[in-house]
């Protein structure tokens, strides 16, 4: 220890004890990182991992996989499920689950195309329609929970079934209303891209917001004589940050850039990342999903808390039924069927987030999709069948879940519950 | 023996006729409980008396099946932890009510967060670190989670939790039962301190010899029953008497044992 000899003045408040390794510097900081993965805190590590050996093995299967624009074109898949997962982790978090944000997804598309396109009511009223029946479907699977105890298991389950039955009820026999090209729906599921000076701008913004933030943090941590990270340490972390993130621009630039609905997309898992850990609410959440009984105790109102999950989760399901027509640019009864819900949970599963409560973050529903994206666009690339396709994702699940498992024991085993 | 009687006007706390049923057991039956500011009542009786259920009850976290709560003067419903937590009753629970996934912080402060839109971890962590250290806690780091304090060390969270929101009366379901030496000490002046303070203090403890220390007045429940209250000189023989409802109990009997060997 350098400090104590300078007085115990100097003394920081958060490192008096002296059993604490005093973790300063770079080597510090990897110390730290190696100490958390072993005790089974892995964060995203299992992700990057996932994502290196995917794209290592379809480019080396077929070099295309890497094209810049099968890479464009991996996104704005991904981002329609990516909302739908980014639903899911907020009910993962209470330790709940909702299987029906499939068949609401398909609801949503259905009632895109019966509201707009063939009763010709203008497409911001059938967004909040759609949107509306997101919310009132979140608010009956909280309802079941909080009033009779329902586990959400099965109440999703039966809604599941009845949000499909009503899909196909509205769109009737046709079974299948096509959007038109021209709108601007279609265009931001298909085509619309950002300008690339604008990509590297907003590419830019990530770093200068952890700088900004850094050092302010910096500042009113030694104020409040607590230790604080070195500053060499976040100027490198931001600095390959940046790098990377830039690069990444670049090379999708090569191709058509980058999608505005992957940019809408990220901005909302921004958007969640800050209310989960910066706000009460998303303290609540993850009290709620550790420790239900302490956060009654603790005068958190659990039911609201559940019912803000349910809620956000059914309406994320309906931004990304919707988002998912206007990729298709057609509502049909195949949409949030087959395996959108299962997608999207196991994306949620993959990026982090815990089945049994308590556990993950927003980026989770990000990188989550982006493995399970790469996998089935790498298949496809490889004209492997729907059936193949299936079974590899089945697999990675499994595995994603068994590293869950593991790192929960671990956890146990080095006291980190 | 005293009675319940008390000054009129500083009485905070008044329970009159206070039942619990769960289901077929009666867990509490007619409880009467006084406490007033600048007091320390200290509740006593054997496994299953009640104890902590009557904490349960004041906390909001049961409600009582009969009865009524009176709080300065005015009656009271207790219909949830929240509504208790408003009107300055603070809880250390025997379970100790932690959530294990989030840090020293978090559990601190949890429900009270400060700057709800944009939480400030600095400032929580200040308070979080004085208030540790008033309790001479021997925690290494507060950004750990609960799950990787020792047993004492969470028992000192749930402590100092209780304390934040400066209440008007502490509750505190056997609260030294895992601490060490020095901490259990520390606790017991936290409670005189508490008490000079004007708070009111109830106190639950298996250990006589800490009960003593610090109580003003005794409670003993028997089998969910008042069975009598207790000056803080009482003889442990008297109140032992009282907590197992017999002069001739397993405890006298050791004691008897004790001595005789002791003699031969
Ligand atoms: N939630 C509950 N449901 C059913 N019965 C309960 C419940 N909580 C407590 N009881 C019963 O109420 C009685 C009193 O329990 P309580 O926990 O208040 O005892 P206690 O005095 O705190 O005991 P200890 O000294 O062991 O902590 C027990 O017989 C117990 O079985
Ligand atoms: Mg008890």
């Amino acid at each position: 220890m350098t400090q104590t000899d300078s007085g115990k003045t100097r003394q920081k408040l958060d490192r008096s004890d002296t059993r604490l390794r005093q973790d300063e510097g770079m080597s510090g900081a990897l110390r730290g990182f190696i100490d958390r993965v072993r005790s089974g805190e892995l964060g995203l590590l299992p992700v990057a991992i996932g994502l290196l050996v995917i794209s290592t093995v379809f480019s080396i299967l077929n070099p295309v996989f890497l094209a810049p624009n099968n890479l464009v074109n991996l996104l704005f898949d991904a981002s329609a499920i990516g909302f739908i997962a980014l639903g899911v982790v907020c009910v993962l978090l209470l330790g709940e689950i909702d299987l029906s944000v499939g068949s609401m997804s398909g609801l949503a598309s259905a009632m895109i195309g019966v509201l707009w396109v063939r009763s010709g009511l203008p497409m911001p009223v059938a967004v909040g329609g759609a949107l509306a029946a997101g919310v009132a479907m979140g608010l009956v699977y909280a309802l079941l929970r909080n009033r009779f105890g329902m586990p959400s298991f099965v109440a999703t389950l039966a809604g599941l079934l009845a949000l499909l039955g009503a899909q196909l009820y509205i769109l009737g026999p046709t079974g299948s209303i096509n959007l038109p090209f021209s709108s601007s729906l279609v265009r931001f599921g298909q085509v619309m891209v950002m300008p690339a000076w604008l990509s590297h701008l907003l590419a830019l913004l990530p770093g200068a917001f952890l700088l900004f933030n850094g050092l302010r943090k910096m500042a009113l941590r030694s104020a409040a004589n607590l230790s604080h990270e070195a500053a060499s340490l976040l100027i490198l972390r931001l600095f390959t940050f940046t790098v990377g993130l830039q690069f990444a621009v670049h090379y999708l630039n090569l191709g058509r850039g980058i999608p505005w609905m992957f940019a809408l997309f990220v901005l909302f898992v921004m958007i969640m990342h800050y209310a989960l850990t910066r706000t009460k609410w998303g303290r609540s959440v993850y009290a709620v999903g550790g420790n239900p009984e302490a956060a009654r105790r603790a005068g958190i109102k659990v039911e609201r808390i559940r019912m803000s999950a349910f809620v956000l989760c059914s309406m994320f399901a309906t931004a990304g039924g919707i988002f998912g027509a206007a990729r298709l640019a057609s509502a049909s009864q195949q949409a949030g069927t087959a395996d959108v819900n299962l997608n999207a949970i196991a994306a949620a599963v993959i990026g982090g987030t815990s089945l049994f409560g308590g556990r993950g973050t927003a980026w989770a529903a990000l990188f989550g999709i982006l493995v399970i994206q790469a996998i089935s666009n790498g298949l496809t690339l490889l004209n492997l069948s729907s059936s193949l396709r299936y079974m590899i994702t089945g697999g990675v699940l499994a595995i994603a879940v068994i590293i869950d498992s593991m790192a929960r024991q671990s956890r146990a085993n080095h006291g980190r519950g | 023996m005293t009675r319940q009687d008390g000054n009129e006007k500083d009485c905070i706390l008044r329970l009159r006729g206070i039942s619990k049923q769960f289901g077929a057991v009666s867990a509490l039956s007619d409880i009467e409980l006084d406490v007033h500011a600048g007091e320390v009542v200290a509740l006593v009786g054997d496994n299953g008396a009640g104890k902590s259920t009557l904490v349960k009850v004041l906390a909001g976290v049961h409600q009582p099946s009969a009865g009524t709560i009176e709080w300065c003067g005015q009656k009271v419903v207790l219909e949830s932890p929240s509504r208790a937590l408003e009107l300055g009753i603070a809880t250390v629970y025997q379970d100790l009510a932690l959530c294990e996934n989030l840090d020293v912080v978090a559990n601190l402060f949890l429900g009270q967060e400060l700057s709800p839109f944009a939480l400030d971890e600095i400032q929580m962590e200040v308070r979080a670190w004085t208030l540790l250290q008033e309790l001479s806690a021997r925690i290494p780091s507060v950004r750990e989670p609960i799950a990787a304090l020792s047993g004492g060390q969470r028992q000192t969270v749930a402590i100092a939790r209780s304390l934040l929101l400066d209440p008007r009366i502490i509750m505190l379901d056997e609260p030294t039962a895992a601490l060490g030496v020095a901490q259990t000490a520390e606790v017991l002046n936290l409670i005189e301190r508490v008490r000079d303070r004007g708070h009111g203090v109830i106190l639950i403890s298996h250990n006589m010899e800490d009960v003593r220390a610090v109580a003003d007045r005794i409670v003993v429940l028997r089998l969910g029953r008042n069975n009598g209250v207790f000056k803080a000189d009482t003889s442990q023989s008297d109140l032992v008497a009282a907590i197992t409802g017999a002069t001739d109990n397993s405890v006298s009997r050791r004691q008897a044992r004790m001595t005789a060997s002791q003699e031969a």
